[in-house]
């Protein structure tokens, strides 16, 4: 499907250089298991796998035409095209929580720096053979594009870096030491200390900004038209993680309400969190409650969100395998069923249109009662039950607080599994009114 | 006497300095305390605290990013005209005539960049939980700072004129038709009326008052280019003026104070 066999020299060329930097990468890693931790058969292995990058890059650069196979390619077009086409998106979620909770009960084991490096490096392997991919290069090296690809990186290596600090920290707390920060509270004179990391700082950043402006072009298209939209439509790359909350909610919500209550939420949290611990240093058990619900919120419901949105919806917002080719004429069953059909369709009660405030209210009462629930119901049910403890320790408003901004973080999976496995459209109906949840 | 005595002796470079060159213990105390750019620092931190494993230098470099952005932007503005005729042209000229032809990107990537670091920024003062008393305001003033910072980048985003501006524009506005009671589609509006006037409606909501037209146009163009290079940067410096001032009163990396 629209895939070449035969990939360009330039794409050969740049597979060799991103192979070669790998390789790089692993000498340096290989040099340092040798020399600075003295253990010589990482040292051996990790040559190992230099070398392997190595071969990958040479044979590029002597024009090799490795390329992922096209049975693996389009397996798993056809599986994320399963149960309605909604088996990507509910694949990639599923995965990516999955992933976030073995990570964070795991976390000894994955912060291990061997681990780690494993990890990017079998990444980067990944990245390499998908980059053989037509459709998957044509989309990760959009120059837009390459920000997110810096995110991915990015979150990924400053997860790892406190994580790590945060294991050896607990261990130490464990065994009745102090963290690693307040070992030593020895000061420094800012002049030369601190003045002088800040100036280096800045002239890497100014270096890494002017070469990565010099080899990429700012990207420029046809001059704006209103006569023709571009199919998909896109918000610029930070925002995306909100268009997509829009497949499941509207404008209101999605656009205005819950951004909103992400600003607030954020304001909000150095009020709610009481626990007067892990001040100052990285820990993961002092904190664990808050690390939790922020990385959460962070990785899992904003960056990988904003990857979502950004690699794997296409035209008409319709979710694409990595490999597959974003097909404008795509066309996916819209099946979704409202709340309030689901609950009187069967009763046979059916209501005109056109009807009063009155007869709207009626129609809609079992979703209207059910938000009632969740937000009015839900929380003082919380505070007597299980989480009695922490009203007890966080008293009325900050517990409430707590709560309300929980139910609204919560509020997008929830509807994410009520789509997936109910085909619900709204809870609540309202067109009339332009409120419909 | 060396080249680099006879200027420190000279009157000039006295009257800008007033000490001698920090190489002893109390002139590097007092070049940080007579620098007005130097005292936004403390005299002395923890050592820990400047460890780069621990602070990761984000917020710095946002801040960094921030004047690389002004600079670019205050230059990029030479060659630029916010109207329907000359926009598009205009960065076209930029990248084909102008010297130096990596303005745009410099200003492009760095605003990219500027929002990566600041969120990255965020991340790590959660971690080390650098919000708790008595932080917690200046932890507000940051969150306020990283939604402006999005909102510069989303108005310079429009600036370029191309497809890939109108259109990426046109998608994030729609949200404001939705606002609810202020935006003619969103819940309620229809409930704010007068008689039979409807006060809500395309020519007067939440989106008409961004885009200053119905639709993304000449006037949205001139509207964003407004906010980008003038409205949202003073409140960006003073807002982080307030930060660093906080910073200093409350703790940065070496702890609450």
């Amino acid at each position: 499907m629209h895939t070449a066999t035969q990939l360009a020299h330039s794409v050969q060329i740049g597979l060799g250089v991103f192979y070669l930097f790998v390789a790089l990468m692993n000498v340096g890693f290989a040099l340092y298991q040798c020399y600075a931790a003295n253990n010589r058969r990482q040292g051996i292995v990790w040559s190992l796998v230099a070398g392997v990058f190595l071969v990958h890059s040479l044979a590029y650069f002597a024009g090799a035409n490795w390329i992922i196979s096209a049975g693996f390619r389009d397996f798993t077009t056809q599986v994320m095209g399963y149960y309605g086409g909604q088996l990507g998106p509910i694949l990639y979620t599923t995965v990516s929580i999955i992933l976030f909770v073995l990570f964070l009960r795991y976390r000894k084991f994955f912060t291990e720096p061997v681990v780690a490096w494993s990890i990017l490096n079998l990444g980067l392997l990944a990245a390499g053979w998908s980059l053989t991919d037509d459709n998957f290069r044509k989309i990760i090296t959009k120059e837009d594009n390459v920000p997110i690809v810096m995110l991915i990186f990015s979150v990924g290596f400053f997860t790892w870096l406190p994580f790590r600090r945060a294991v050896l920290n607990d261990e130490r707390m464990a065994n009745g030491e102090p963290p690693m920060e307040k070992e030593e509270e020895e000061k420094v004179l800012v002049w030369p200390d601190l003045v002088y990391t800040e100036m280096i700082a800045m002239i890497v950043c100014t270096f890494v900004l002017v070469i990565w402006s010099v080899l990429l072009k700012a990207p420029l298209e046809q001059p704006a038209t209103t006569a023709k939209a571009p199919n998909p439509s896109k918000a610029p790359w930070y925002f995306l993680g909100l268009q997509e909350m829009l497949v499941y909610y509207d404008p209101w919500m999605a656009g205005v309400v819950l951004p909103t209550m992400i600003i607030i939420g954020l304001i909000a949290i150095p009020y709610i969190d009481f626990n007067q611990k892990g001040n100052g240093y990285y820990t993961f058990v002092e904190r664990k409650f808050a690390i939790t619900t922020f990385l959460f919120g962070f990785i899992v419901l904003w960056c990988t969100l904003i990857v979502l949105g950004t690699f794997l919806r296409g035209p008409n917002w319709n979710f694409f395998g990595p490999f597959e080719y974003w097909d404008p004429h795509k066309v996916l069953p819209l099946n979704n069923v409202n709340l309030s059909d689901y609950f009187w369709l069967p009763l046979g009660v059916t209501f005109p249109e056109g009807q009063g405030i009155g007869g709207i209210l009626v129609r809609e009462a079992p979703g209207i009662i059910l938000v009632l629930l969740y937000f009015a119901a839900l929380p003082p049910l919380l505070a007597k039950t299980i989480m009695r403890p922490f009203f007890i320790k966080m008293g009325f408003v900050r517990f409430f607080l707590l709560i309300n901004l929980f139910q609204f973080m919560a509020a997008l999976p929830i509807k994410m599994v009520l789509r997936w496995a109910f085909n619900l459209k709204y809870i609540i109906y309202i067109p009339e009114y332009f409120f419909n949840i | 006497m060396s080249v680099g005595d006879f200027i420190r002796n000279s009157q000039v470079w006295k009257s800008i300095f007033r000490h001698p060159a920090p190489r002893d213990r109390r002139n590097r105390v007092v070049v940080m305390l007579t620098n007005v750019f130097l005292h936004l620092h403390p005299v002395s931190v923890r050592k820990s605290g400047i460890a780069l494993s621990y602070t990761w230098c984000m917020g710095g470099l946002t801040f960094f990013l921030f004047l690389v952005e002004t600079v670019t932007g205050v230059l990029l503005m030479f060659y630029y005209r916010p109207t329907l005729e000359h926009a598009y042209n205009d960065i076209l000229a930029l990248r084909d005539v102008a010297t130096l032809g990596v303005l745009r990107e410099l200003h492009r990537w760095g605003a990219h960049a500027m929002v990566i670091t600041i969120w990255l920024h965020m991340y790590r003062v959660f971690l080390t939980g650098s919000y708790k008393p008595p932080r917690e305001f200046n932890w507000g003033v940051g969150v306020i700072l990283l939604v402006l910072t999005l909102l510069l980048s989303f108005t310079g985003y429009l600036l370029p004129w191309d497809q890939l501006a109108i259109w990426a524009i046109t998608v994030g506005s729609n949200m404001a038709r939705a606002t609810p009671l202020l935006g003619y589609e969103g819940p309620g509006a229809k409930l704010l009326k007068i008689g039979d006037v409807e006060l809500i409606h395309s020519g007067s909501d939440a989106r008409f008052l961004l885009l200053g037209a119905r639709f993304v146009g000449g006037e949205t163009l001139l509207r964003f280019y407004v906010l980008h290079c003038v409205a949202i940067p003073l409140a960006v410096a003073m807002l982080i003026a307030v930060h660093f001032w906080r910073v200093r009163k409350d703790g940065g990396i070496s702890g609450a104070l």
